[in-house]
């Protein structure tokens, strides 16, 4: 069964690196927001030196991380919902839920062949572009980066319990944009995409730490920027992988619940 | 013991409708509504109905995919909602409308992930895919993004993807919808190569009679999620009544022939009359009384047209048969 998830993987991969042009496209619009995040940054930190516990440098790191991984983690849209959504409301997942293997892990090895590639084309070129234009904190070492890529690991995978439990509403709702809409609003906020949740004041930011959207950036940012070290890392980590089991759990009931009592439309 | 076996399967769906602001009312679809038949190996049976019969329904519940609300379902002896995964190695499903096939990626990419997901062994595989790839005439196309495939290439496409594992059933829904003529002859032609020399089951829905008409030995005709019919495909004329026509030109204009017992005068046009007879009577011994007693230059028989005869069964009246009989 592992060959087949890795073939599925290696689809997702390749279904991506065809559209070459998109990605290309989407390296532009992620360097220009992360522009505009940098010069408001920029300005804020001048005021408020030291927010959150951030210096300058570290703060720019962090926007130039949300931008590299708003389409590894699902920010804002885990990149593979809307295709899920369609074929529960077309009736194609009819073709989907005949064959011989689970419909989570499928769609799970499908995202993370999107997720790797996403990282090398949408990751990558955008931090690189934003390095060359503005100074801001680089890992320590080999180590440091690796400890930063286990985190966005376990934050892609987060990402994709989050939108696999929200596009498994369609097979109620069937028109699952409403659902969508909350959680790209949600996204949006709580991963920390706009600022980073250390500088919510009081009780907000404490329940938007403890909230499932801070595995996707406020964690791994803080990983890279060595916030975390020895048990503090294990726990950081351990924070991730609890919302992703508890999701993940969360999506496979929906999933047992739909395809016992719902219709498969169409014809 | 039959390879498929209903015995009085239902379907009942529950649909909630709005009535008022925050009213609703509960209302019981019976999509298939106590259906038992039997499908033996190695048989080849076409399953036919209205759109909304129950067919699809049908299909997917022997995927599977769907668990009856009543009544008793098996296809290689096992249950299929219980056991859909091991049932899964067992059958093959082409939905017409639908694809099985990776769209953005070549189609070699989606046997590649057949032959993983239904782990079949490398040599039956490699076996398996030239001989698809051969009779389908897909060598071309193994390239190619499924995306840029016209349909009756993908059509051709997902039948390979559903036969790479040797399934000893296959169900086909709706296989040549929306083909032209040549792809409908080749997906045809195919399936009768399939079915003789591999000796796969094969149960297919359709609305293309034709289908029924070369493929099939056996029909089942299907209405509001009850079985109408079941049998050979030329049974249907004796319990549809359905009846023959013969066209013939006289020498000149004249009254409605009326005086052949057997025959009965259905319109006439000029100096040509239609005469429509019983589809199990023969035509001949009506030929000779026509010409015997009227100047006859020339006819021709016109066989029953199945769908008419099926159209009547879904309760179409005497007239519109008559209208769909010229």
């Amino acid at each position: 069964m592992l060959r087949l998830y890795a073939t599925v993987a290696a689809g997702g991969f390749r279904r991506h690196a065809t559209y070459r042009v998109a990605t290309v496209a989407g390296v532009f619009t992620n360097s220009v927001f992360g522009f505009i995040l940098s010069y408001t940054y920029i300005a804020l930190w001048d005021e408020r030196p030291m927010l959150g516990g951030y210096s300058m440098d570290d703060a720019l790191a962090y926007v130039w991380i949300g931008q590299a991984l708003i389409t590894v983690c699902g920010l804002m849209g885990g990149g593979f919902e809307d295709e899920l959504i369609e074929r529960i409301r077309t009736g194609d997942i009819a073709v989907d839920l005949y064959r011989p293997a689970d419909l989570q892990a499928w769609w799970f090895s499908a995202n993370a062949g999107r997720s790797a590639y996403q990282l090398l084309g949408r990751g990558v070129a955008p931090m690189a572009i934003g390095a060359l234009v503005f100074r801001f904190t680089l890992p320590s070492g080999p180590g440091a980066w690796l400890a930063f890529l286990v985190a966005v690991a376990l934050g892609s995978v987060v990402g994709f319990a989050i939108w696999y439990a929200v596009a498994m509403s369609a097979f109620w709702l069937l028109d699952g944009q409403g659902v969508v809409q909350v959680a790209w609003l949600g996204g949006l906020f709580f991963s920390g995409m706009l600022l980073p949740l250390n500088v919510f004041p009081g009780t907000l930011g404490e329940v938007a730490r403890l909230l499932p959207w801070a595995s996707l950036l406020q964690v791994p940012a803080d990983v890279y920027l060595g916030r975390y070290q020895g048990r503090a890392l294990a726990g950081a980590y351990a924070f991730q992988a609890c919302w992703a089991l508890v999701l993940l759990g969360a999506g496979r009931m929906a999933q047992a619940a739909a395809t016992r009592k719902v219709v498969v439309q169409g014809g | 013991m039959p390879f498929i076996e209903l015995d009085t399967v239902e379907k009942i769906f529950t649909v909630r409708r709005k009535t008022g602001l925050i009213r609703r009312e509960k209302r019981e679809v019976r999509a298939v509504d106590g259906i038992s038949f039997g499908v033996d190996r190695g048989e080849m049976v076409g399953y036919i109905g209205p759109n909304g019969a129950g067919k699809s329904t049908t299909i997917k519940m022997l995927t599977g995919i769907l668990t009856p609300t009543g009544g008793r379902l098996r296809v290689a002896g096992i249950d299929p909602a219980r056991e859909r995964t091991r049932l899964a190695q067992r059958i093959g499903v082409v939905f017409g409308q639908r694809t099985t096939l990776w769209w953005d990626l070549p189609l070699k990419d989606s046997y590649r992930l057949m032959h993983r997901m239904y782990r079949i062994p490398d040599a039956r595989y490699r076996e398996n895919l030239d001989r698809c790839v051969d009779l389908l005439d897909l060598e071309e196309l193994l390239d190619v993004p499924v995306r840029q495939l016209s349909l009756g290439q993908r059509m051709r496409g997902d039948i390979a993807a559903a036969l790479l594992h040797d399934p000893d059933v296959l169900y086909l829904d709706e296989p040549t919808i929306g083909l032209d003529v040549v792809s409908k002859a080749r997906v045809r032609e195919f399936l009768r190569d399939l079915n003789t020399t591999h000796g796969t089951t094969v149960l297919l829905t359709t609305h293309d009679l034709t289908d029924i008409e070369q493929l099939c030995s056996r029909v089942m005709v299907i209405d509001h999620g009850r079985l109408m019919y079941d049998g050979e495909l030329a049974g249907l004329h004796a319990v549809g009544e359905s009846e023959r026509l013969l066209v013939v030109d006289l020498e000149r204009e004249l009254p409605p022939i009326t005086d052949v017992p057997g025959a009965r005068f259905v319109r006439s046009e000029g100096p040509r009359q239609w005469l429509a007879f019983p589809a199990t009577a023969s035509a001949a011994p009506l030929v000779a009384a026509v010409a015997a007693r009227h100047p006859l230059l020339d006819l021709s028989v016109r066989e029953p047209d199945i769908e008419a005869v099926i159209a009547k069964m879904y309760g179409g009246t005497r007239e519109e048969r008559r209208e769909s009989l010229m």
